[in-house]
């Protein structure tokens, strides 16, 4: 145990007085930002597609946009997340000849990764909600755009969140890919930390028990958050 | 019969889904005013009748002229001309996510805000105004239904009647010139169709513009200027509730209503 106390003491030292937790948090803050983002963009694809995807067949134009939509989502469940940054990375943009930083990059990734995953979610959550609310809606005027955005949406959202908040935890520690294209991020932050004396212990065990901290606080927002949109339900 | 008095006129309407043919032609005219009551056989089509009259369901023939437009047109903008015709359902459709109040006042405020965006007039000031007006009036209608106490709770925690009767004013929140009713008290517990059929006859005696598909032969009879029998997919037989109920004409008639429980 003495041993563990003195790794402990020299992880410590790095993390703090060396500067080590600025890369900490860095990291987490990317983290954060990619998570939350991606998982906005997702939401935003997602909810485009579903809804694309649940429309009426017999219009040539909403049928071309299915094929497109389902070729969307085959592309980006067909591979691997780590996969899609590598090539949008070191493929797209050089070809495009653009420079963005990795964080953007990694944003812009997860967040059309996600939108594949989260349309299929979005699809079972709209094809949950009664068919009579959207006709209650188009009965009193609404256009069919606001009535799935006031009315079928929102009930959709209710009834996927635990779905969803799975989706946003998976977000969440698929970050530690990102590094492969060089944004800081937790993993990196320390591994970091344990490269100076080649002891990484401490530092992965830390790593570890940040993550779920981190996902432990998430949770507890979802379980909030399905409260407040439970209001309407039969108690 | 001046044609200014004429809403609705119906013109060899049609409706198939795929190979099933289920409304073969219908015409018929309905005045200001006239309360029409539709009557038929399970699968007669006359659910699917009403629900191509605001094309909830998208004719595939003929044309339903609505106020001198005739509204099958697939260019015309439907939204419009549907905010002028409430519609009542079998099983209430009330948004779930909002309360009593709430499913009320949405449409009416969706509409106001347009109107106001148009004349660009838009701003805090009058969405506040705007927002007040419609509160107000929702909260006369549902003192009409005498649900005012229900203003703020969820629709899943009132009974199938209040539902209804929810369902009804708003429909009225929106000042239609035609209500059309689909079967309103099918989905109730017998205790509570009672409740629903007097605000209809309430709307009735306003001089609302109503068609209802029932099985209520008593309101039929109560209310109805003129009674529709449908049977696969046209009209068999039409007229006054005592020319349809004492002296039917067609075979089919007589045996729907030897069938009825009256």
């Amino acid at each position: 145990m003495g041993n563990f106390i003195v790794r402990f003491e020299t992880f410590w030292d790095i993390l703090v007085n060396k500067g080590g937790y600025r890369d900490v948090i860095t990291g987490l803050q990317n983290t954060m930002i990619i998570a939350v983002l991606g998982l906005v963009i997702g939401i935003v694809i997602g909810t485009l597609i579903a809804t694309v995807r649940v429309l009426p067949k017999y219009k040539r134009i909403v049928r071309a946009l299915d094929s497109v939509c389902k070729f969307y989502v085959g592309l980006f469940r067909g591979t691997p997340m780590v996969v899609q940054l590598l090539v949008f990375y070191y493929v797209l943009l050089p070809l495009f000849g653009l420079r963005v930083p990795s964080v953007w990059v990694a944003v812009i990734v997860f967040g059309l990764n996600s939108g594949a995953y989260i349309s299929e979610i979005m699809r079972a959550g709209i094809l949950s909600v009664d068919p009579g609310q959207l006709e209650g809606a188009r009965s009193v005027g609404f256009s069919f755009s606001a009535a799935m955005m006031k009315v079928v949406i929102p009930q959709a959202i209710k009834n996927i969140l635990p779905t969803l908040g799975n989706e946003f935890i998976a977000l969440v520690k698929e970050t530690s890919v990102v590094s492969f294209v060089g944004a800081m991020d937790l993993y990196l932050a320390f591994q970091r930390i344990g490269a100076g004396t080649y002891e990484y212990m401490i530092p992965y065990l830390a790593m570890a028990v940040v993550y779920i901290v981190v996902i432990c606080l998430i949770s507890l927002g979802i379980k909030i958050m399905e409260r407040s949109l439970r209001k309407g339900d039969r108690k | 019969m001046t044609e200014n008095n004429v809403i609705l006129e119906v013109k060899g309407l049609q409706k198939s889904f795929g190979d099933n043919h289920v409304l073969k032609g219908i015409d018929t005219v309905i005045t200001r005013g006239e309360k029409v009551v539709v009557l038929g056989p399970s699968g007669s089509g006359k659910s699917t009748f009403l629900r191509c009259l605001n094309c909830m369901e998208d004719p595939t023939g003929g044309s339903v002229i609505f106020n001198g437009v005739d509204i099958a047109d697939p260019k015309v903008d439907i939204n419009i001309h549907r905010q002028k015709m409430g519609m009542v359902f079998q099983h209430f459709n009330l948004f779930a996510n909002k309360t009593v109040i709430e499913n009320i006042m949405m449409a009416p405020i969706y509409v106001g805000k347009k109107r106001l965006k148009k004349e660009r007039k838009y701003n805090r000031a009058t969405k506040k105004i705007l927002k007040q007006e419609v509160y107000e009036t929702a909260l006369e209608l549902l003192r009409r239904i005498g649900l005012e106490d229900k203003a703020n709770a969820y629709p899943s925690s009132l009974s199938g009647g209040q539902k209804q009767r929810v369902a009804i004013v708003r429909a009225l929140a929106m000042n239609p010139q035609v209500m059309l009713f689909d079967e309103p008290t099918s989905a109730l517990d017998p205790e509570m169709v009672g409740e629903v059929l007097e605000v209809m006859k309430d709307l009735a005696k306003q001089g609302m513009t109503m068609i209802v598909v029932t099985h209520e032969m008593g309101f039929a009879k109560e209310v109805a200027d003129r009674v529709i029998f449908m049977d696969e997919g046209v009209i068999a037989e039409e007229g006054t509730p005592d020319a349809i109920f004492n002296n039917p004409q067609t075979e089919r008639l007589k045996t729907f209503l030897s069938k009825v429980l009256m």
